[in-house]
């Protein structure tokens, strides 16, 4: 049992550490390790995710002899549990605590928006390698706050063009109701409505359930043309599934989502489905062959979209951490630097629009034997809008 | 017209689904008087019993042959373990340990089946679908399913009503001590009770696979529903609990399609309605 001295001693020494800590800060920000504090899931549904993202991170640091701009780097990894709750306490921590130089995360929106609240207050250079909520490159947009990802609508709004280019005209959207869905579905009619297509009905299922059988009987009715969906994991899989049962013969289309990580569960259900996304496996370009070699080779599994969002992530960062010579302290020139940049990724030309959100090529991809294949081109350099941005 | 009959018969097969989770909540709560929150943890679980055994064996029903007695096993050494602790303690207690459940199933399942999710087929002679109207197709297996649901529930009837098993249930109910008195062992009956209970929600996840899917989190939903069932049908009652889920099934297909601002609140909605008429339930005694 732990005594009240007991308790006591203990408190004064981690102050006494903390203390220590600080006070010994400014002696190794040019030259001892640079840590980079990681805000990630590495539990519940979002956990392979998190992985991918971490594996990507640690990739390239390693392929850099463990260096970026020549400083040590070390990662300080909190689990966010993807849990909008504790997100303030966790990254307040990685920043305050932990003296983190440099903060990465996350993958879940809300998590971001609250992690993206307190690191704009904060001044910490930060970089967002996969939430999608428009928001945080729209109103909460900062100088010091990146993503190497997407917006929601941005996606829709790519999907929505392709889907015009195939000559549809009337669609039926569903998806669940919440944030990231009314995004990726509002993206996607304004692009469809801007090429003359017609939205007979937006159905939307209460989150997260996963009963499709109605939305299915209102299509049949419906009978549009085509029919745009956006769910992910175990939703997706199953709308999937469900809608090949119901035999509709109308095309499925979506964001790249709808069928990431569930392309070989789907099986022959997934025969067909067209998604639009700003990355697909089999992209023809040195810097994909090279990165899916080198992510095989040391996971044995191929890397995903998520894989290159944190790829990016570090190679970003190592642009910026470059132009200023690894030290952290110059964050004026640090964001400057990687807003600035300029790079050819695994997903193609990368660079990013004046609120910091990428401005990327999308990709047509279509679903066949448990694979996305790539069709081609569905749209090139495509921004998301930035209202709301004072950067912009 | 056609979209009327469609979402008739949507809601009938997703009520018999539930009515299987929510009669083995029903009778948990009804005779044992816990409250069992891990009841949609079973739910899950037998959903990635089906995706394991069917991966083994190739059918879906050889995977239930397997996983009901399994589950039923599961269920025995959980109330042996646990659950027997709770009886006499406060809903607090009960709610607290049974959470503490879901936790501890849910990191298993992380381990053992991790976080993507996973398919399991229908059985070959099952896979097909058949036309509805001219646009619209139904899963054969979803129509066996809503039999085998039928059946099973009819089997239960049967027994509570009809067989000494059942009659022995339904007075340890009412009067342990007398049943105890006459020479009965309650604790074992309660025991079996429980178990029963597992099954039955195992069961629904194991038989709901091919359509649902397993992926984490898969009985959540199932586990809210189901205890609106319960309050709906009044606790304890297997007649209760059938009406109640139908309700809750037609309820949420039409609300789905005619009044979809308002479909995540339906069936709350309905069983408020339901308090305010009868506090009790449908079929519960006062």
């Amino acid at each position: 049992m732990i005594n009240r001295r007991h308790l006591l001693s203990m408190g004064v020494s981690a102050g006494a550490v903390s203390a220590f800590g600080s006070f010994a800060r400014p002696s190794y920000a040019q030259s001892g390790s640079l840590k980079i504090g990681i805000l990630l899931p590495f539990s519940g549904t979002y956990a392979p995710l998190g992985e991918a993202i971490m594996r990507s991170l640690e990739l390239y640091t390693n392929s850099h002899g463990g260096k970026l701009a020549g400083r040590e780097v070390s990662f300080v990894k909190v689990d966010d549990e993807s849990a909008p709750p504790k997100a303030t306490e966790l990254t307040t921590k990685l920043i305050k605590g932990e003296k983190a130089d440099i903060l990465i995360g996350t993958v879940h929106s809300g998590v971001a928006m609250a992690m993206v609240k307190i690191a704009r207050e904060d001044g910490i250079p930060t970089i967002v390698p996969n939430a999608g909520a428009d928001i945080i490159t729209r109103a909460m947009c900062a100088e010091n706050v990146f993503r190497t990802s997407f917006a929601n609508s941005q996606i829709g709004r790519a999907t929505g063009d392709s889907m015009i280019k195939a000559g549809h005209k009337k669609a039926v959207t569903v998806s669940w109701k919440y944030a990231a869905g009314e995004e990726m579905v509002g993206g996607f009619k304004k692009a469809f409505a801007a090429g003359k297509g017609e939205v007979l009905k937006d159905i939307t299922i209460p989150f997260p359930d996963v009963e499709f059988q109605s939305a299915l009987a209102e299509i049949a009715s419906l009978k549009p043309d085509c029919v745009y969906v956006f769910f992910s994991g175990g939703g997706a899989l199953k709308f999937i599934k469900d809608y090949a049962a119901a035999k509709l013969g109308i095309p499925l289309w979506g964001p790249g989502f709808l069928t990431d990580g569930v392309e070989a569960e789907a099986g022959a259900a997934g025969d067909g489905i067209k998604t639009v996304l700003h990355y697909v496996g089999d992209l023809d370009n040195p810097e994909n062959k090279a990165f899916v070699a080198a992510f095989q080779q040391a996971y044995k599994i191929p890397p995903d979209v998520f894989a290159v969002q944190g790829w990016d992530a570090a190679h970003l960062l190592d642009i910026g951490l470059k132009a200023v010579d690894g030290d952290t302290a110059k964050r004026t020139q640090l964001n400057a630097a990687m807003a600035a940049a300029s790079f050819n990724s695994p997903r193609g030309p990368f660079k990013l629009s004046s609120a910091h959100n990428p401005v990327q090529n999308f990709y047509l991809r279509e679903l066949k034997g448990g694979k996305n294949n790539y069709l081609g081109l569905a749209a090139a350099a495509i921004a998301d809008d930035t209202v709301g941005c004072k950067l912009a | 017209m056609s979209l009327v009959l469609i979402q008739l018969l949507n809601g009938l097969q997703s009520g018999l689904l539930i009515f299987l989770a929510a009669s083995g909540l029903t009778l948990v709560f009804g005779i044992l008087g816990v409250i069992n929150l891990s009841h949609g943890s079973f739910y899950m679980l037998g959903a990635y019993l089906a995706l394991t055994f069917t991966g083994i064996f190739g059918d879906v029903f050889l995977a239930l042959a397997l996983g009901i007695p399994l589950a039923f096993l599961g269920g025995f050494l959980i109330e042996f373990l646990f659950i027997r602790h709770l009886y006499n303690r406060d809903h607090l207690q009960q709610v607290l340990l049974t959470f503490a459940l879901i936790l501890v199933f849910n990191e298993f399942q992380q381990v053992v089946w991790g976080s993507y999710p996973h398919s399991i087929p229908a059985p070959s002679y099952l896979a097909d679908s058949v036309r509805l109207t001219e646009g619209l197709s139904y899963p054969v297996y979803r129509l066996a399913l809503m039999a085998i649901c039928l059946a099973l529930a009819l089997s239960m009837v049967l027994v509570i009503q009809k067989t000494r098993v059942g009659r022995l249930i339904r007075a340890a109910e009412s009067n342990r001590e007398m049943v105890e008195a006459l020479g009965f062992d309650s604790r074992m009956i309660f025991r079996l009770v429980f178990a029963a209970g597992t099954a039955l929600a195992a069961t629904a996840g194991m038989l709901a696979a091919p359509i649902e899917s397993a992926y984490p989190g898969v009985g959540d939903r199932v586990l809210i529903v189901s205890f609106v069932i319960v309050v709906i049908g009044g606790i304890g009652s297997i007649r209760g609990a059938f009406v109640g889920s139908l309700l809750i099934g037609l309820a949420d297909a039409f609300g789905k399609v005619f009044i979809p601002q308002f479909s995540s609140i339906i069936i709350y909605a309905l069983m408020a309605l339901v308090l305010v008429v009868r506090p009790t339930g449908l079929f519960g005694r006062a």
